[in-house]
């Protein structure tokens, strides 16, 4: 009984609010869930991103807005009603009873008959890898084992829907990888809905099919990760999706596509975007991945500048240089720059973000 | 540095005067106890057992013991059931008046037993419980509710509330949440605060002595009694009840410390916590 | 360990109150009540007119009733800042950990479990005229006629000391172990000698602990009764104020009275902690006490 109970097309969260006193940790939020999606809640920490994710399952209660399955309201139920599954950050693993009693938990509640019980156990801990560890207590587990006996406790019951609050934090670099691939390869395998919180975009990048990325409760932009990463909509989403560079602009005339751009240091020439019109402020961004190193040959959005700081990253360094006119600029390069280096380089024109000045 | 080590050796040093203090008083109390007479001398001269038998029988110790007995047991039993729901919502729930409780929760412990002990003998005599065993159990109770609860808290606050979240979405009602995480969970918690409650009732003095009636003192109050009491009544049999009742407290401590630290005994000052 | 996340299903709901409610109750019916009663009654002599205070009155114009404050306070004030002189200077010291610790807090601990009425026959056995002390000391010639340490104020403190140094004890340990380490070391990598750090560094932090642990043994020394009776002088030099009330309410039968002695009581017990306070709000110090870990 490997697939997942997936009885349900939509999930909709329509207008969802929740306050805490005079703060409001989740402000107006809409969303849609399709069935077998993956969904990645991303952002800094006080986003509200727990905090939907937590109304979601029904422990909190919502204070404006609602949430239905299919169009039928379930944010009056209880949470023990709702039938979905949910992975806590800290595991919640239950200190007093063995990790076949733990899987087991759900199902003893529903009152299963023993040999059930011990089958769909027995399964769902040879899915995880921990066969073998039935009489372990979670005391006696290593982090990533704990973490498995969460993820499996939560999918023996077949949930509609399965809630992660950042389950790989607490795990160190390495074990958070591995654990990372794993739950990509349960979600391909089940094919269960899944909404995941974290705030490492590199996570959220590469196991969800959509991004939605939050700020003080706020949503800021939902796409897929292509999206996300390559068009962020604003400045926070730009800033928190790895953009080092920003440059206030102004917008001058466009033509062929690209559009000059003023700056207190000079011109430059970037991709147009939509929804910008001449004469109006914005603001430009660019990864340090893209900047390059060297002076392009049409001489275009070329700058000058002198090496501050070098990282030193393995493959490549991570450089801080002063340019004239533009202020400091952050760079990824395989070449080999030292500090003190005068250097040239390049913003390229498809590489630039436009966005908009807040 | 050889500064510290001094400031060391003093501590040992007085340490160590205040425990051979201790020790002379305690074996004093159980040479006496078992000393046929004893007068002017270091030791007595000679041992008996007598005084025990003396004590058993003349201030009925087995009627005591039992009365003592079941006014601990009834005092713990009571103080953790409406204890420990208490203690749970004020570990898990914030609101307006939560401070206002805990202070209320608290004076109990803070004002001293002899100061609200006459007001609360005077009410209890006035509505007919007074010198009773029911009359006694209501008076130590007062203390002993917020001991209770105070000592459960800190053990409610360590179940993180996480644990109750997975199990409420694991399909688990109230109730269910309640016998089959938080009760076991809390068991060395219970424990810990049913002995701390047992511990403090036995050596209760000033409100078990204040509603003590014919039928209704406890160990202590015997004890003290026997020292006032009219006819002349032999020291090494008192010290010889003093004994017994020593041998009682010493056992149940001697259980307590097997699951609590001795620094949990005492109350502890708000600290920050690690 | 962060607050404990608010459970939200609304904070005072149906349940909560159903777990409160017999705790909550029991507190207000026989401690809240009774003591409203107590102040009630004393205002109700019963040789006298409804809602008078000739209780107090007498007391306070009868010289062995109001003595006894004085007397009380001679006993509490002393012990109490000997308690947690010494208290501080064992907690200080043993502050880092200390060989044997269990074993020393345990036998601390037994002061405390064994009861005032056990230790005071025992001070009587030892410290008495014919005790093992004074046997010891004329023994080895130290003294030609044994001290009286036993039927007089002597005893009392003794006894009082000896319940409240291990409890105070105990507290003021907790409370300094729980000081930052890391506050101390750097004072040291400053340039700070031994006195200057517990001077300059750790006095100021600890002063709050100090000031609730001193209220909290003299409190519990004002009330000191069964000491006072068994190893002090109770017609005389000991006579605290809880024996005066207890004489009134149960050999003279006068529970008015006797409630009015219990209600100055509490009054001279709740001067002393405002006192305390008004004496802490003067050295108050902003104090950092591990700044809170991520």
């Amino acid at each position: 009984m490997l697939t997942a109970s997936h009885d349900f097309r939509v999930l909709k969260l329509d207008g969802v609010s929740r306050a805490f006193g005079a703060l409001n940790a989740l402000n107006d939020v809409t969303l849609e869930v399709k069935r077998g999606e993956f969904i990645a809640l991303l952002g800094p920490s006080g986003c509200g991103k727990s905090t939907a994710l937590n109304c979601i399952a029904g422990l909190l209660a919502l204070t404006g807005g609602s949430i239905s399955l299919d169009g039928q309201r379930i944010d009056q139920l209880r949470p023990e009603s709702r039938g979905f599954g949910m992975v806590f950050q800290n595991y919640a693993l239950f200190p007093h009873l063995t990790v076949f009693d733990n899987v087991a938990f759900g199902l003893s509640l529903q009152r299963r008959p023993a040999e059930e019980i011990k089958e769909r156990v027995g399964t769902m801990l040879d899915l995880v890898r921990l066969s073998g560890y039935e009489e372990r207590y979670p005391g006696q587990l290593s982090g990533g084992q704990q973490q498995r006996v969460a993820i499996a406790r939560a999918l023996v019951l077949h949930p509609r829907l399965m809630l992660f609050d950042e389950p790989l934090s607490n795990l160190d670099a390495k074990l958070r990888v591995e654990m990372r691939a794993e739950i990509k390869q349960l979600h391909s395998r089940l094919r269960l809905t899944s909404i995941y919180v974290t705030h490492d975009q590199a996570e959220a990048l590469s196991l969800s099919d959509r991004i939605v990325v939050l700020r003080e409760g706020v949503l800021m932009q939902v796409g897929t990760p292509q999206d996300i990463h390559d068009r962020p909509a604003n400045v926070f989403v730009a800033d928190f999706m790895g953009f080092r560079n920003f440059f206030d602009v102004t917008l001058g005339p466009t033509a062929d596509g690209h559009v000059t751009l003023t700056t207190k240091g000079g011109t430059l020439r970037s991709r147009a975007g939509d929804g910008f019109t001449a004469g109006q402020d914005a603001v430009l961004a660019i990864r340090p991945d893209d900047v390059e190193v060297g002076a392009a040959a049409d001489g275009k959005n070329v700058l000058r500048g002198k090496v501050e700081l070098v990282e030193y990253l393995g493959r490549e360094i991570e450089a801080a240089v002063m340019t004239e006119g533009q202020g400091r600029l952050w760079l990824r390069t395989p070449k080999k720059i030292a500090p003190g280096d005068a250097i040239d380089i390049t913003l390229p024109a498809d590489k630039l973000v436009l966005l908009r000045r807040e | 540095m050889t500064r510290g080590r001094t400031w060391q050796l003093i501590v040992y040093v007085f340490l160590l005067g205040f425990i051979l203090n201790l020790a002379g008083i305690v074996s004093h109390v159980v040479v006496s106890a078992f000393a046929k007479r004893w007068f002017g001398k270091p030791l007595p001269p000679a041992f008996t057992t007598d005084w025990f038998t003396y004590a058993w029988t003349n201030f009925e110790l087995d009627h005591v013991l039992l009365i003592t007995l079941f006014i601990a047991l009834a005092v713990v039993f009571i103080a953790l059931v409406i204890g420990f729901p208490a203690a749970y919502i004020l570990a898990r729930r914030n609101f307006r008046a939560k401070p206002v409780l805990l202070l209320l929760y608290f004076l109990p412990l803070l004002i001293p037993q002899m100061t609200y002990g006459i007001p609360l003998a005077t009410t209890l005599y006035k509505f007919g419980v007074g010198g009773t065993i029911p009359g006694v159990i209501l008076a130590v109770l007062v203390p002993m509710v917020p001991l209770a609860i105070f000592v459960l808290l800190p053990f409610f606050e360590q179940i993180s509330l996480n644990l109750e979240w997975s199990a409420s979405m694991l399909g688990a009602t109230r109730l269910q949440i309640f016998r089959r995480v938080l009760l076991p969970l809390m068991v060395p918690g219970i424990l810990t605060a049913g002995l701390l409650v047992l511990v403090n009732t036995i050596s209760n003095f000033e409100l078990a002595f204040l509603m003590a009636g014919g039928g209704s003192q406890t160990l202590v109050v015997a004890l003290y009694y026997n020292v006032f009491a009219g006819g002349v009544r032999p020291v090494y049999s008192i010290d010889a009840m003093a004994v017994i009742y020593m041998v009682m407290v010493m056992s149940v401590l001697l259980i307590a410390l097997r699951f609590v630290r001795p620094t949990q005994m005492v109350f502890r000052l708000d600290q920050p916590r690690r | 360990m962060a607050r404990a996340r608010t459970d939200d299903r609304s904070e005072l709901d149906l349940v909560a109150m159903l777990c409160l409610a017999p705790s909550l109750l029991y507190v207000l019916v026989m401690f809240v009540y009774p003591f409203m009663y107590g102040i009630y009654a004393s205002l109700q002599p019963p040789k006298g007119p409804a809602w008078s205070l000739k209780n107090y009155v007498s007391f306070f114009t009868d010289a062995y009733q109001y003595k006894t404050i004085a007397t009380t306070f001679e006993l509490a004030l002393p012990n109490s800042i000997a308690v947690v002189l010494f208290a501080l200077f064992f907690a200080y010291n043993m502050r880092r950990g200390v060989w044997a610790e269990r074993t020393i807090t345990t036998i601390l601990v037994l002061p405390i479990s064994l009861g005032v009425i056990f230790l005071s026959e025992g001070i009587l056995g030892f410290y008495g005229t014919n005790g093992w002390l004074n046997q010891m000391l004329l023994g080895a010639g130290l003294i030609q006629e044994p001290l009286e340490l036993t039927h007089n104020f002597i005893g009392v403190i003794l006894s009082l000391f000896m319940q409240n140094f291990p409890f105070c004890f105990l507290m003021l340990l907790g409370y300094i172990s729980g000081i930052d380490p890391s506050l101390e070391s750097s004072a040291r990598m400053l340039g700070a000698g031994p006195w200057t750090i517990f001077r300059r560094v750790m006095l100021p932090l600890i002063a709050p602990g100090l000031v609730i642990a001193f209220a909290l043994v003299f409190v519990m020394s004002f009330a000191v009764f069964p000491s006072a009776v068994m190893v002090g002088q109770p017609a005389g030099s000991t006579r605290t104020i809880s024996i005066a009330a207890y004489q009134q309410a149960f050999e003279q039968y006068d529970m008015s009275y006797a409630s009015a002695i219990a209600v100055i009581m509490g009054l001279c017990q709740l001067a002393a902690l405002i006192v305390i306070v008004l004496v802490r709000r003067r050295m108050t110090v902003v104090t950092t006490m591990g700044v809170g870990k991520r």
